[in-house]
């Protein structure tokens, strides 16, 4: 039995009959073809599949497509806007936050969203909103880095600041 | 991993819920789904039938009224621990769900679900059993309250019953001279606990422990109460000699079982140290 | 314009505008019309007879269309698939099930989903085995045999030595003080956060199979399925192997897996494309393991803490299995590098490859071939003789070093260390950690009953496999390769033999070119990983990748090169030898106005070349190492221990690195920053856990415990540069360093802080338990 959902998916709706059991982060790289949203595990452990929904980051392998009906998710993919690099990525690339690329997606979608909600955030407060996200190849200091590049970013004191 | 075929409802309303509930003797209540999908996707649990109440308006109540904490059955993790009401009055519930998960699990899992799902290596159950708190249970009939400590009943078991939904969570609003600290000892950030203690207290103004509450987190069949550890300090000065001696109570009450995380008595150690570690916070808390 | 970024730049890399768009390909994203998808029905049992399978509810399932057993496979001779150690592994059982989560069938189906319900539909009924897990029992004559298809019937794969027994003997004797300690190195996973997979897609009418897979070695896995299936008639040149990019490989990708088997079988026998992505229980529950060797370890010194001799026995488990990825010839790898950074005139080892019912180990964990467990034993060693001579640990080492003046150094195991000065590497991290002031303020803190310790790791890597003359893979020898192709235009493409998966090749492989040729690096492409188009490499593992195929790279630019010195000598009507190359152009010796640029020479070669000479400006590399690179370094970690919990927390961690010449020092960093992590990951937190029947306990990431960024510690990176004296442009490889490095630094920090205890060893993982346990035995918990 399937159900006819619709979510928001980096600004478009995004319309399609789905079983209920199919996972969110399914919906968004097979229903919805973004493949920028990864999967690391099946134990909500790693992080690799974080999405911000309705301006919180969650992990899109431990929530149905259905729960998601209605409301707004944000990927990878609608980081860049009119082309630009949002700052979060220019601080991964920058920073060399990344390595191998896998992880990065979803830490990305962490930082996003924790920067949303603050400024000048320290290294133990960086490291702690990412502690929900695994990474085997950066051990994580150029991670840090590059969130507080974007920290700065987009907090600096000329942009409005905090 | 995928979860077994299962149909999916969410009622608009409580009452429509528990119709639900009612009709489907197998169906489950997803909330949060933090841990009720993580066994889905084991296919450790296979329910017919999903009632998602996440889309009931009402549920997400976070504040004080009539001496209590109202803690509304959609409330998340993040959602304390951002609260300032609760970082300022109410630090062990601050602490615990600092604790729990990871900020993203906590941006989802609620507080509601981590009592329900009464699994023992959950961090509220025990903090709730410290502060005394109620639990608000509503099912065909209306509304009733749960003392937290009658409303553990076993491994993964509570006082609730198949068609009730546990609408609210309530904490007593802190007295005069409170203060309560959760500590865990976990083996990496994100773990479930080794063992953790809640402690919380309130100290009268000759500086004597008046009120008190010990739980114990993930060293038993289910979250237990330190009340032969409580007993020694009530109505007492606490000293570093009396808290030793609680915590050495403690030591002696928990029941854990050995696994990844440790040997019982590794287990049991821990317990007392970290008995001592939060009523000494606790007490600091309290005094500050 | 652009300008030249050679060697020594930190140049951003190139990669990243992919990934960080969320457009990287990784194995999943591939999708192919009319795909199907493969899952795996597992064993619940480690050893067990399979008395029956059903499928007949599987194959009921909606969207099912077949299930393969073992049985199936006879048929096509595809049941057992050769190892790179010249073992056999089933792709399924027949009828013996030889290990917990070894596949049992598989289920093919219209999508990821069906596919699951198929597997969850497959019954299966077992008879249980004796399973055999412990190793040192399994070599004991009343053990049972489990390789019941192997003509000899022992549990021991083979036994291999080195060095010298009877001078070891006797050096022994004649030493003053001998320590002697036995050192486990657990199982544990490489656990790359993407997991592995492929899609097989096979086209009947051509007779053509396109494998896209996670695979570190492409070349090396085409030659090995075309091994398998050359019976069936499928051969080398008709099978094209895709390593997509990989989502983190650390020797894990560099195995055949059954499930590729499967996924390839599964693709001929339905015609259509199928995907088999593992998940991460499979993951590591079933792939190759790293590590597992029981170590019994010895040295023998003189008074003064000269030391004399060492002496190494290992049992090492390799599971149902041999399919580790050594060198032929080094079945335990290069675990004879274990005399480490040390000038040690006599030594012996022997090591004894064991069957148990586990899955197959052996691979690396971000290492080259067995060279963390030498390390570890010998840096865990030198604590331990410092303990018993009660000198400083760093003092001992000094007195042991080879030193600079002895390289190239003939080591007792017969390696020929190129290059080093590991007291430079010691003296500059005991400088930036301040120890001498670390051991006053140990000594207070013991004073007050709190435990801090200091550990060092003053290792030696071996990197860089290999020459030919001595390492092969299945007779295949260990060069690498480049191919560059120099453009009308001056753009570049280039090709290599190795597979990139985070090590940012496509960044500092064209630094190399830029570096030869002058050439802008943004105006070179790089590409690996196709072998229909990538020349023949063995791939990137053991640090290889800047030794071999990097120095092939820096070759081929060099061939190109000498021809453009050839057409700059035509177009400017000089002759050759009057030229001079400065970065990017050649120019007439004393008149540097008479020149022309590289872009005018690559112009020229398609447009203007001298008669006689072949037109075009290409160029390929076979690289054959003429030696290993032995790049080293000096860590230094200090632990305060809780205790009350035993739980160990690192306070400061210097990381003093020597890789030679570096092409990117950003990219280095990182690569350091890495391996740290992954060398802490083990030596607190990882490991693979058994129970009595051979159950997996730590088969997903609630319980294989990968650091978090709040485990981790902010790691303090410095260098110093000793160049390799054989390579092209003096680099080392560094990708594992660290990896080796760090975990003998953190558990000598974690017994130097209880060794006033009398504590001298402790095995890896220190978990706050272990360390209470200690603790509470020796009276020192809380
Ligand atoms: C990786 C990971 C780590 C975790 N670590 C911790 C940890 O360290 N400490 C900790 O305490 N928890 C931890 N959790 C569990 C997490 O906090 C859970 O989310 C929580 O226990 C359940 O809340 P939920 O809202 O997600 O409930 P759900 O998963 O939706 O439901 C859980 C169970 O409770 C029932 N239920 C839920 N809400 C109600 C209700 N209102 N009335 C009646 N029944 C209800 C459901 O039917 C189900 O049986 C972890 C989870 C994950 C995935
Ligand atoms: S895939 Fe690992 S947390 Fe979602
Ligand atoms: S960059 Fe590879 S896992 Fe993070």
């Amino acid at each position: 039995m399937t159900q006819k959902i619709t979510i928001n998916l980096n600004g478009a709706d995004v319309t399609a009959e789905v079983e209920p059991r199919l996972l969110l982060v399914h919906f968004i790289r097979e229903v919805a073809n973004l493949t920028g949203t990864h999967i690391g595990c099946d134990t909500t452990s790693c992080g690799a599949c974080s999405v911000v929904l309705d301006g919180k980051a969650v992990k899109s392998c431990t929530l149905f497509a259905v729960q998601a009906d209605g409301r707004r998710i944000m990927t990878v993919e609608g980081l860049v806007t009119g082309g630009q690099l949002h700052p979060i990525q220019e601080g991964f690339h920058e920073k060399h936050g990344l390595q191998c690329g896998f992880c990065t997606p979803g830490m990305m979608m962490t930082s996003y969203a924790f920067l949303q909600n603050h400024a000048h955030a320290s290294e133990e407060e960086i490291r702690w909103a990412i502690s929900g996200n695994l990474c085997r190849c950066t051990g994580y200091v150029n991670i840090v880095e590059a969130i507080k590049y974007a920290d700065a970013k987009l907090h600096a004191p000329a942009a409005g600041g905090a | 991993m995928i979860p077994a075929e299962f149909q999916y409802a969410t009622p608009p309303t409580i009452p429509e819920a528990i119709a639900l509930l009612q009709a489907h003797q197998d169906a489950k209540i997803l909330s949060g789904g933090q841990s009720l999908i993580p066994a889905l996707k084991l296919r450790l649990a296979t329910p017919p039938l999903l009632v998602d109440i996440s889309r009931i308006a009402g549920l997400t109540t976070l504040s004080e009224a009539g001496g209590w904490l109202h803690i509304g059955a959609l409330v998340r993790e993040a959602d304390l621990e951002e609260s300032p009401l609760v970082r300022s009055r109410y630090p062990l519930l601050h602490d615990t769900s600092h604790v729990v998960a990871d900020p993203l699990v906590r941006n989802l899992a609620t507080i509601a679900g981590n009592l329900a799902h009464a699994d023992p290596a959950n961090d509220h159950p025990a903090t709730m059993l410290a502060y005394r708190a109620e639990v608000v249970a509503t099912g065909p009939s209306g509304a009733r309250v749960i003392a937290v400590d009658s409303f553990f009943t076993g491994l993964f078991a509570t006082a609730l019953a198949h068609d009730e939904i546990l609408t609210e969570v309530r904490v007593p609003a802190p007295m005069a001279g409170s203060g309560g600290a959760y500590l865990k000892l976990e083996r990496k950030v994100g773990d479930f606990a080794t063992a953790g203690v809640a402690a919380q207290l309130n100290l009268d103004a000759a500086g004597r422990v008046q009120q008190i509450g010990i739980g114990l987190t993930n060293v038993g069949p289910m979250a237990i109460r330190a009340r032969r550890s409580e007993d020694v300090l009530r109505g007492q000065s606490p000293s570093d000699a009396l808290i030793a001696q609680a915590a050495a109570l403690a030591q002696e009450d928990c029941d854990p079982t050995a696994d990844l995380r440790g040997s019982a008595d590794y287990k049991r150690n821990m317990v007392r140290i970290l008995t001592m570690r939060a009523l000494h916070k606790a007490l600091e808390r309290a005094r500050a | 314009m652009g300008v030249a970024h050679g060697m020594g730049h930190s140049v951003k890399r190139k990669e990243d505008a992919r990934f960080l768009r969320g457009r990287g390909n990784y194995i999943d994203d591939i999708k192919l019309p009319g795909m199907l998808w493969l899952d795996i029905v597992r064993s619940p049992l480690a050893h067990a007879k399979i008395v029956n399978i059903n499928k007949e509810k599987a194959l009921a399932t909606p969207g099912v269309a077949a299930v393969i057993t073992g049985a199936d496979l006879v048929p096509y001779k595809l049941e057992w698939m050769p190892t790179l150690m010249s073992d056999r592994q089933m792709v399924l059982p027949v009828d013996t099930v030889m290990y917990y989560a070894q596949e049992v069938a598989a289920v093919i189906a219209t999508s990821r989903y069906a596919a699951a319900d198929g597997v969850a539909a497959v019954e299966v009924d077992y008879e249980p085995l004796e399973p055999v897990l412990d190793p040192k029992k399994a070599l004991l004559p009343d053990s049972p045999v489990i390789r019941f298809d192997r003509e000899e019937k022992s549990n021991r794969i083979w036994h291999w030595e080195a060095g010298d027994r009877q001078g070891t003997d006797a050096a022994f004797k004649g030493s003053d003080v001998v320590v002697a300690e036995d050192i486990y190195i657990p199982r544990i996973h490489v656990a790359s956060i993407e997991t592995c997979g492929c899609v097989a897609s096979w086209d009947p009418m051509e007779g053509h199979l396109t494998l896209y897979m996670t695979t570190q070695a492409p070349h090396a896995i085409r030659t090995v399925v075309a091994l398998v299936t050359g019976h069936l008639g499928l051969h080398e040149h008709k099978i094209r192997v895709v390593s997509p990019d990989i989502g983190g490989g650390f020797g894990g990708k560099v195995p055949v897996y059954p499930g590729y088997v499967l996924a390839v079988a599964a693709s001929v026998l339905t015609g259509k494309p199928v995907k088999w992505i593992e998940d991460r229980s499979e993951n590591l529950q079933a792939d190759s393991f790293a590590r597992d060797y029981h170590i019994h370890a010895e040295l023998a010194a003189q008074k003064d803490g000269k030391l004399n001799a060492l002496r190494m026995g290992v049992v090492a488990d390799h599971g149902a299995f041999d399919s580790a990825a050594n060198p032929s010839k080094f079945p335990a790898g290069l675990f004879s590098i274990c005399t480490g950074s040390y000038d040690i005139k006599t030594a012996f080892t022997e090591v004894d490859g064991v069957y148990t019912n586990k899955p197959p180990g052996g691979i690396a964990y971000r290492c080259s071939f067995r060279v963390t467990e030498a390390v570890h034993a010998v840096e865990r060693m030198m604590d331990v003789l410092a303990q018993k001579l009660k000198m400083d640990p760093a003092d001992l080492r000094a007195l042991n070093f080879i030193r600079p003046e002895q390289f190239p150094y003939k080591s007792a195991f017969g390696w020929e260390y190129d290059s080093g000065n590991y007291q430079g590497a010691l003296d500059k991290a005991k400088q930036i950690i301040g120890y001498d002031d670390l051991r006053k303020e140990q000594a207070e803190k013991r004073a007050r009953g709190e435990l801090m310790g200091i550990g060092l790791s003053t290792f030696t890597e071996i990197v860089g496999a290999g020459p030919s003359h001595t390492f092969d893979i299945l007779g295949i020898k260990m060069f690498d390769s480049a191919e560059i192709r120099v453009h009308p235009t001056g753009r570049v493409i280039a090709r290599f033999g190795t597979k990139s998966q985070g090590q940012g090749h496509e960044t500092t492989y064209a630094q190399i070119i830029a570096q030869e040729l002058g050439i802008p690096e943004e105006h070179i492409a790089v590409e690996e990983g196709d072998t229909d188009t990538a020349p023949y490499g063995l791939g990137t593992y053991a640090s290889r990748s800047t030794p071999t195929a990097g120095a092939a790279g820096a070759m081929a630019a060099r061939k190109i090169r000498e021809k453009a010195r050839k057409i700059a000598a035509h177009l400017l009507e000089a002759n050759e030898a009057d030229l001079e190359w400065e970065t990017g152009k050649f120019f007439v010796k004393g008149v540097p106005s008479r020149s022309k640029t590289i872009q005018e020479i690559a112009f020229a070669a398609y447009t203007n070349h001298p008669q006689g000479m072949e037109a075009g400006l290409e160029a390929v590399d076979y690289y054959d190492p003429p030696n290993l690179t032995f790049p080293f370094g000096a860590y230094i970690c200090v632990v305060d221990i809780d205790r009350g919990t035993g739980e160990v927390k690192i306070h400061r961690f210097v990381a003093v690195d020597d890789c030679g010449n570096i092409i990117n020092p950003m990219i280095v960093d990182g690569q350091i920053h890495g391996g740290l992590t992954m060398g802490m990951a083990p030596a607190l937190l990882e490991e693979i856990v058994y129970d009595e029947n051979g159950v997996n306990l730590t088969g997903t990431f609630m319980d294989y415990l990968l650091p978090t960024a709040m485990e981790t510690p902010k790691w303090e990176l410095d260098k110093t540069t000793t160049p390799s004296p054989h390579h092209p442009f003096g680099a080392k490889g560094v990708g594992e360093s660290a990896t080796v490095g760090a975990p003998p630094a953190i558990a000598n920090a974690v017994v130097d802080a209880l060794s006033h205890l009398g504590v001298t060893n402790m095995d890896i993982p220190l978990t706050p338990q272990k360390v209470w346990a200690v603790l509470k035995e020796k009276g020192a918990a809380l």
